[in-house]
Parts: structure tokens; sequence; C-alpha cells
């Protein structure tokens, strides 16, 4: 690619940095240049974080109907499965399982709903009074 | 304190950090020099590991080998430690190295990196970055994928460096203990080209090197039909992403390897080292053609095949110059 081919495209890095992107000179050398960003990045990254938000969406399904607790909003929102929330809480995947159902969530002492609001870096309030918003 | 430490944006993440660490301690060689001696340009695809629950592509081998790889062929000596569940003794051992005006390169977790792009901040733990000094409860961090130096918490640090999940840093750390002082890159490179070339033509798995990349585009040719329009979509822009997000310098590195071959030209002095620079170039150029019309064919999530036909196509097409480049290389060093 040709330095003055580097796309500047503002997106997913707008105001914060710009990325190193190698390109040639006018004497066909190799330097390295700055791009703003380029739009197939952007149209990639936003569809990874549309299945994100898919994810949230389907908890908050969950939530509403009763057959998950808030920490399913909150996994999901974090972008974490079971294994890797387990990882973090620094608990079984089995017990982990257990407190994203209402019932099992009912039972969680304080101690143990701090452990899941420090990881999800919420008060304890925030995760246990966590309503999903209705969508239409 | 703070390090006389110079920040220098770079491409990739690990190949930054250890290219101005060295720079620190009196060593010049370019984030591309490392990155070819260290065999850093490959092609694997890996159905068994998935990310995301996507199946994970990648334009480089594991994280870490690169460098491990670069060090050894430079006779480089690198202290490296990790601290498995003790957040305080990685930390208290920083702080130490630190006080010896020593910067300290770090493996971190990208979720956690509050200075991050949020858009760019995913459960990825193989991230490279230096910490050069710290001020009361300040640490000051050059992240070679950030334009400029930034800083970090201890808190936030500590977080970073203990992430969960797959490939996470148990707060690794390390920095140089021995640098040779007179240092011949000639043989450095053969090795680093040698291995290369070996892995992407020879490697009798039909997931790696240039047959990776054909096989994969068997894969992509089906994901419309075996996946449904929106699940293939997402796995053709995880693709994308692997090969322009955070630190490739473009391409899926293909173009830091094409400024890596004209250093070589200069090193060995020989302009076919140069020439074959400019057919390495065309080829990152064909590879971010691929990624802009995967992008077309990903957004609006349509069930079309004709746009993962023509992006397998061009993978077809990018597989045979991969092909024909090596063993053009190959022969130069043999």
């Amino acid at each position: 690619m040709e330095k003055d081919k580097v796309p500047q495209d503002e997106g997913i890095t707008a105001g914060i940095t710009r990325e190193v992107q190698y390109a040639v000179d006018e004497n066909g050398k190799y330097v390295k240049t700055f791009s703003k960003g380029w739009e197939p990045k952007n149209i990639v990254n936003e569809l990874a974080w549309e299945d994100i938000q898919e994810m949230v969406d389907l908890a908050d399904k969950k939530i509403s109907a009763g057959k998950a607790s808030p920490i399913m909003h909150f996994m999901a929102k974090n972008q974490m499965d079971v294994t890797l929330l387990a990882d973090y809480v620094e608990l079984s995947k089995w017990k982990v399982k257990r407190h994203l159902k209402p019932r099992g969530f009912k039972k969680l002492k304080q101690d143990q709903l701090e452990n899941y609001a420090k990881v999800f870096n919420i008060s304890v309030d925030e995760l246990v009074n966590f309503k999903p918003e209705n969508k239409k | 304190m703070k390090l006389d430490f110079e920040h220098i944006p770079a491409g990739h993440c690990e190949n930054g950090v250890i290219s101005s660490l060295l720079k620190y301690h009196g060593l010049n060689l370019s984030e591309a020099m490392i990155f070819g001696i260290g065999s850093g340009y490959f092609f694997a695809y890996m159905p068994f590991v998935k990310v995301n629950g996507i199946p994970l592509a990648s334009f480089r081998p594991v994280p870490g080998m690169i460098f491990a790889r670069a060090a050894k062929r430079l006779g480089i000596k690198m202290k490296k430690q990790s601290f498995r569940k003790q957040p305080k003794r990685a930390m208290d051992e920083l702080d130490k190295v630190l006080e010896r005006k020593l910067p300290v390169g770090i493996q971190s977790g990208v979720y956690h990196l509050t200075y991050f792009p949020p858009a760019y901040r995913f459960h990825f733990n193989a991230h490279n970055l230096t910490v050069y000094g710290k001020e009361g409860n300040t640490y000051f961090i050059s992240d070679p994928v950030m334009e400029y130096p930034t800083t970090l918490t201890y808190e936030e640090l500590k977080k970073a460096r203990f992430a969960k999940g797959p490939l996470s840093p148990n707060g690794k750390m390390y920095y140089p203990i021995s640098i040779p002082e007179e240092i011949d890159l000639k043989p450095a490179i053969i090795k680093g080209i040698k291995q290369t070339a070996d892995w992407m033509l020879t490697i009798p798995v039909p997931l790696f090197g240039v047959k990776g990349i054909r096989y994969l585009s068997k894969r992509v040719r089906k994901w419309p039909n075996n996946l449904g329009a929106r699940k293939a979509a997402s796995y053709l822009a995880q693709l994308v992403r692997m090969l322009e997000e955070i630190g490739t310098g473009g391409a899926g590195f293909r173009f830091i390897y094409a400024a890596f071959l004209q250093e070589v030209a200069e090193v060995m002095k020989d302009e076919r080292y140069f020439e074959l620079s400019k057919k390495m170039t065309k080829i990152g150029d064909k590879w971010r053609n691929f990624s802009s019309l995967a992008a077309q064919t990903c957004k609006g999530r349509s069930s079309d095949p004709d746009g993962y036909n023509t992006v397998a196509n061009l993978m077809l097409d990018i597989a045979d110059d991969e092909e024909k480049f090596f063993i053009e290389l190959k022969k130069l060093i043999s």
C-alpha cells in the first residue's frame, strides 16, 4: 500500500488514538504511518458488538420471564460465558450456573454478591435491583 | 520515578515492546526486523480453538513465540517471570525491577485496559506493553499500539496482568538481562526466513501455511449454507478482525514482513530482497482487498452466497501467491 492511500476513515478509535500502518513512500521505501481508521474495520467491529448485544438481549428476555437471575445480564454485558465468569469469581462452573437461576441467586449471601459485583464493576445494589429495560 | 524511555508506536504489540526495550539498552532493531527474525509471518486455521464461539484463524504463531525465537537467534537473554495467583508479589516484583531503572515488558489482557478505545476492549489476553516508571499509585505505560504514552493505576494494571480466560497472563513480565556487544544479523535473518518459508510451505497438516488458507477458503464458501446468514457474517467479520484489528500493521502482518525484506536487502546488500518486498506488498494489498470485500459481504448480514464465493476465490488466489513467494524466497537463502 502507498502512503497516500492509507485510509483515514474516522471510526472506532476516534479521539483516542491512531493506529500504525506500514506503507511505502514515494521512493518505494517502507515507513510507519498513522491511520485514523478504515471503514471495513468499523463494519466488522460493529458486527462483533452486535453479537454481544444479542447475548445481552437474550439474557434480559430470560430475566423478564423469570428464568434467569440478573447475573446473566452482567455476564453477557461483560462478554463472559460461564467458564470465564467462574474463573473471575473463583467458583466452580456448576455453582455459577446455579447462581444464574433466580432461585440460586436469592440464596446468595452478601459477600458472595459483593464478589460478583466487584467482577462486574458495579455495586451490590445495582446487581440485586437490576431490571431489564422493556424493549418494544 | 519515570525512566527516560522512548515511546515508539508500532504495528504489533509483541515486537513493538521488544524493539523499544532493546532500544533502551542501546540496541537498535526495528519492529519489522524482530518480526522477520522471529518468523512472525504465518497462517493457521484452528477450528478446535474458539474465540467468542468462532473458530480461530491466525496470521501469526502463538503469542510469545516470535519474540522467543528472535531472542534466541540474536543471542539476547531475557529474564521472564510469572506469578500464578500472586498478584501482590507480581506488583512488588515489578516495582523492584523499576527501581533498578529497568523498563519492564508486561503481558496483559485487553479488556481491562482503560485507555483503550472501548470498541477494542474484548477478552484478549496476549497483549503486551511496557511499564517505564511509577509515581505514587500511577504507572507510566508505553503501549506500542497507542499513539502516545499513557498511564494506569495500580489496581488497573494489576487487573490487566491477572486477566482470566484463555492465554491468561498470570502476571508475566520480562526484560533483557544480557545483550551481545556485536550482533551479526545475517545468520539470524536466514534462520528466520527459512523457518517462515518451511512453516508456510511444508507443515503436513492442511490447517497451516498456504494449505491452511486453501482449507479455510473451502469452509468460507460453505458458511452461509451451514451456519445461516447471521452467524456466517459473524465468522467472516472475525476473520477480518484477525487481519486488521489491534496491531497487525495492516493486512495480517504482510506489510510488516515486506518492510522486513527491505531491511534485509540492505543488510545482505542484495537487491533481490527488495524486489521480493514489492511482491509481498502486492500480497498485502490483496489481503486488504479481501478485508474490504468481506466487510461489504458481512454488512447487513445477507445470506447471498456470491459474496462468500468471491472472497473464497480471492483466498485461493492469495494462497497461490504466497506459495510462489516463499518458494522464491527460500531459493535466495539456500
